[in-house]
């Protein structure tokens, strides 16, 4: 495939062509386009098999106006670091961007992230975060949220859903001391751009951008609200956008009245079941979890 | 195991010795991944492993020979767990025999450190581009002290000149990895296929051009006979069994008996072992491997080719056990009595 394919007003348009199989309302264009638009030809993108990988490889056609590899779904890490290690070997200058699903992140990829980032290899990490194994049929991963519904953590007649709380990796991929991590959505495009530059410059490398991505298919919403869902995602502090540069946090978006939990929890189909009167003490749960969360955030950004 | 190859690499390349990047990774799923990665921009790369490690590897061996990537690993053949047993068999690379990686077993320390520089040219030939793992029976080749000459660099630089496989290119960006349908799938398959079979002219020419300019060769590349000239009966075997094997014929004037030594497990070289055996009434192959339920794996190959001869089968060395001289002695015995049974040695 060659690069002629462009559409206006997107500068990673160019770079990841129109055509790919994705769900309508899918995050994952808005995402790969804007990281791609900060980071331009010099680029190689390693890819985790997931969604993603799915909808813009199948042989021969492609998705990708950058060099894109695939190699399984558990080492996108140690894939990009090979990568990187080899073009510095050659003298060659470019970005190494890994992205993996939160299944390749953290659940079976957990090990080679924790690998390269502790080596300091000069890759950018980047986590599309769809809260579940979206590509094989919704199953719940360590990043589904407490109470979720997913079809191997169905809501039942005596099970509400995903009984575990999400999986802080962001605090994991600290504890690796590396020099740059922010959280991001793609509903704040500007603000994803602007990490997506700061986590691309090689002094900050290895980066890790963990991205929530809302997936209509997954999450049980209408494809045209992906982006509200984001926004109500950060709005409602299920969400919240922070970076950390260099040891220094600080919050990104701030959000001066945040809205109830309930705001996000019942716009998605996931979590319909918790609207049950006898379900009601877990979305106090979980409002309480959020609570104590942004407590955690806000203090370490204040710190 | 592998632990002194990459010990004594780590060594060369700290003190400059070696221009090349050395990964400290936290798995061998994750070596096999950074090879990939690395040889997917257009570089040489090189890891070793063994035993329980390769079978780590398991899942990206057959990624990296299916995206056609020439990386080069060396295998010190253990055995798997459980029993946990750090000792050598080849039950870890049999494991691996279907993974589409080119397979070369190794007789010694010599032969180990000759077929790595040639891996690399066989794996790097257009007509090939596939992986391949050398060999080496954990302990008996990988913990020997036993005189070796290293070819000087030169010569090496000479025999193998740089990379020149296709490179990472910006203005011209590839994807690779990507997925197949049913409709594509199988035609994958066969290429890969296809360069396994043509690997076999590639092996003999590569081992023909190692000899000439380095004064060794190792049978015709893909196996090598040894006092076949007037034996009625033979023996087929792999690696170090293959030394031990020599030495029990030579020192008992044995002329009857003599040995083929298969050194590429994979591609198989059919046509080469029906031609070594045309004159023999019977053989057998010993092997330190075990399928269960079938038995041994390479006798298995070797009796789909052979339909005429008793083919015997031994299995013997597994977790390290010693394959001694008097078991060779009785292995002989055994060939020549057309033994049906499968022998535990
Ligand atoms: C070792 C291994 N186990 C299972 C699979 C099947 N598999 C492929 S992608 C995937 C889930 C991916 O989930 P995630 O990383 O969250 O990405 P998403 O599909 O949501 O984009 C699974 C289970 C696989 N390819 N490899
Ligand atoms: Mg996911």
């Amino acid at each position: 495939m060659t690069n002629e394919t462009k559409a206006k007003g997107c500068e990673g348009c160019a770079l990841f062509f129109q055509g790919a199989s994705n769900c309508s309302g899918c995050p994952e264009t808005i995402a790969v386009r804007t990281i791609l638009g900060v980071a331009g030809r010099n680029t190689v993108i390693v890819n985790a098999t997931s969604c993603l990988e799915i909808f813009s490889s199948q042989y021969p056609n492609t998705s990708w106006g950058v060099n894109y590899i695939h190699g399984a779904f558990e080492n996108t890490a140690a894939i990009a670091g090979g990568v990187s290690l080899a073009l510095e070997k050659q003298g060659r200058e470019a970005n190494v961007i890994a992205i993996a699903g939160d299944g390749g992140t953290l659940d079976i990829g957990l090990q080679a992230l924790s690998g390269m980032l502790e080596r300091g290899e000069k890759v950018c990490y980047i986590c599309l975060d769809n809260e579940a194994y979206m590509n094989t049929g919704v199953q719940r991963s360590s990043a589904t949220p407490f109470g979720a519904s997913t079809t191997t953590s169905p809501s039942g007649s005596v099970k509400p859903g995903n009984l575990t709380m999400k999986k802080s990796i962001v605090d994991i991929v600290a504890a690796h001391h590396i020099p740059y991590i922010a959280t991001a959505t793609v509903g704040h495009v500007d603000d994803l751009k602007a990490k997506v530059a700061k986590a691309l410059k090689k002094e900050n490398q290895p980066s890790f951008i963990h991205v929530l991505n809302p997936c209509p298919l997954g999450w049980r919403f209408d494809s045209w609200r992906t982006v509200e869902m984001a926004r109500l995602a950060v709005d409602t502090g299920m969400w919240i956008l922070f970076e950390s540069e260099k040891g220094k946090m600080k919050i990104t978006k701030e959000v001066v009245e945040r809205k109830p939990v309930e705001e996000y929890l019942k716009a998605q189909g996931r979590f319909s079941h918790l609207f049950k009167p006898e379900n009601n003490h877990i979305i106090k749960k979980i409002q309480e979890h959020m609570d104590s969360e942004w407590e955690r955030t806000n203090k370490m950004c204040s710190e | 195991m592998d632990t002194h190859i990459i010990e004594r690499l780590s060594e060369i390349i700290a003190d400059g010795e070696m221009d090349a990047k050395y990964v400290n990774v936290e798995s061998e799923h994750s070596a096999m991944s950074v090879c990939l990665g690395a040889q997917a921009t257009g570089v040489r790369t090189f890891t070793a492993s063994s035993s329980q490690g390769l079978a780590l590897m398991y899942e990206m061996l057959y990624i990296v020979s299916g995206m056609r990537l020439p990386v080069v690993m060396v295998n010190a053949n253990r055995a798997l767990s459980a029993p946990l047993n750090i000792w050598n068999d080849w039950s870890d690379s049999f494991g691996a025999r279907d993974s589409g990686w080119i397979q070369l077993y190794c007789e010694s320390a010599q032969e180990a450190l000759d077929t790595v520089i040639q891996a690399y040219k066989i794996a790097e030939d257009a007509r090939v581009r596939l992986p391949v793992m050398v060999c080496i029976d954990g302990f008996f080749l990988s913990h020997v002290y036993e005189p070796v000459d290293i070819p000087d660099a030169q010569a090496v630089g000479k025999f193998l000149p740089k990379f020149a496989g296709p490179v990472i290119d910006f203005d011209k960006p590839v994807s690779q990895g990507m997925w197949a349908g049913p409709e594509c799938y199988q035609d994958f398959k066969k290429e890969q296929n296809d360069a396994m079979i043509r690997a076999m002219e590639v092996i003999h020419e590569i081992n023909k051009e190692f000899k000439e300019q380095f004064g060794r060769g190792y049978g015709n590349g893909f196996i090598e006979t040894y006092n076949m000239e007037n034996a009625k009966y033979a023996l087929i075997t792999m690696g170090s069994l293959a030394g031990t094997a020599k030495h029990v014929i030579r020192e008992n004037k044995i002329h009857d008996v003599g040995l083929i030594r298969i050194k590429s497990f994979r591609p198989f070289p059919f046509a080469e072992i029906k031609k070594a055996i045309k004159d023999v009434h019977a053989l057998g192959v010993l092997e330190k491997n075990l399928s269960p339920g079938l038995g041994g794996a390479l006798c298995h190959e070797v009796r789909g080719m052979v339909k005429t001869k008793n083919v015997s089968s031994f299995i013997g060395g597994l977790g390290g056990r010693d394959v001694k001289i008097d078991d060779f002695m009785k292995i002989f015995d055994d060939i020549r009595h057309e033994k049906k049974e499968l022998v535990w040695v």
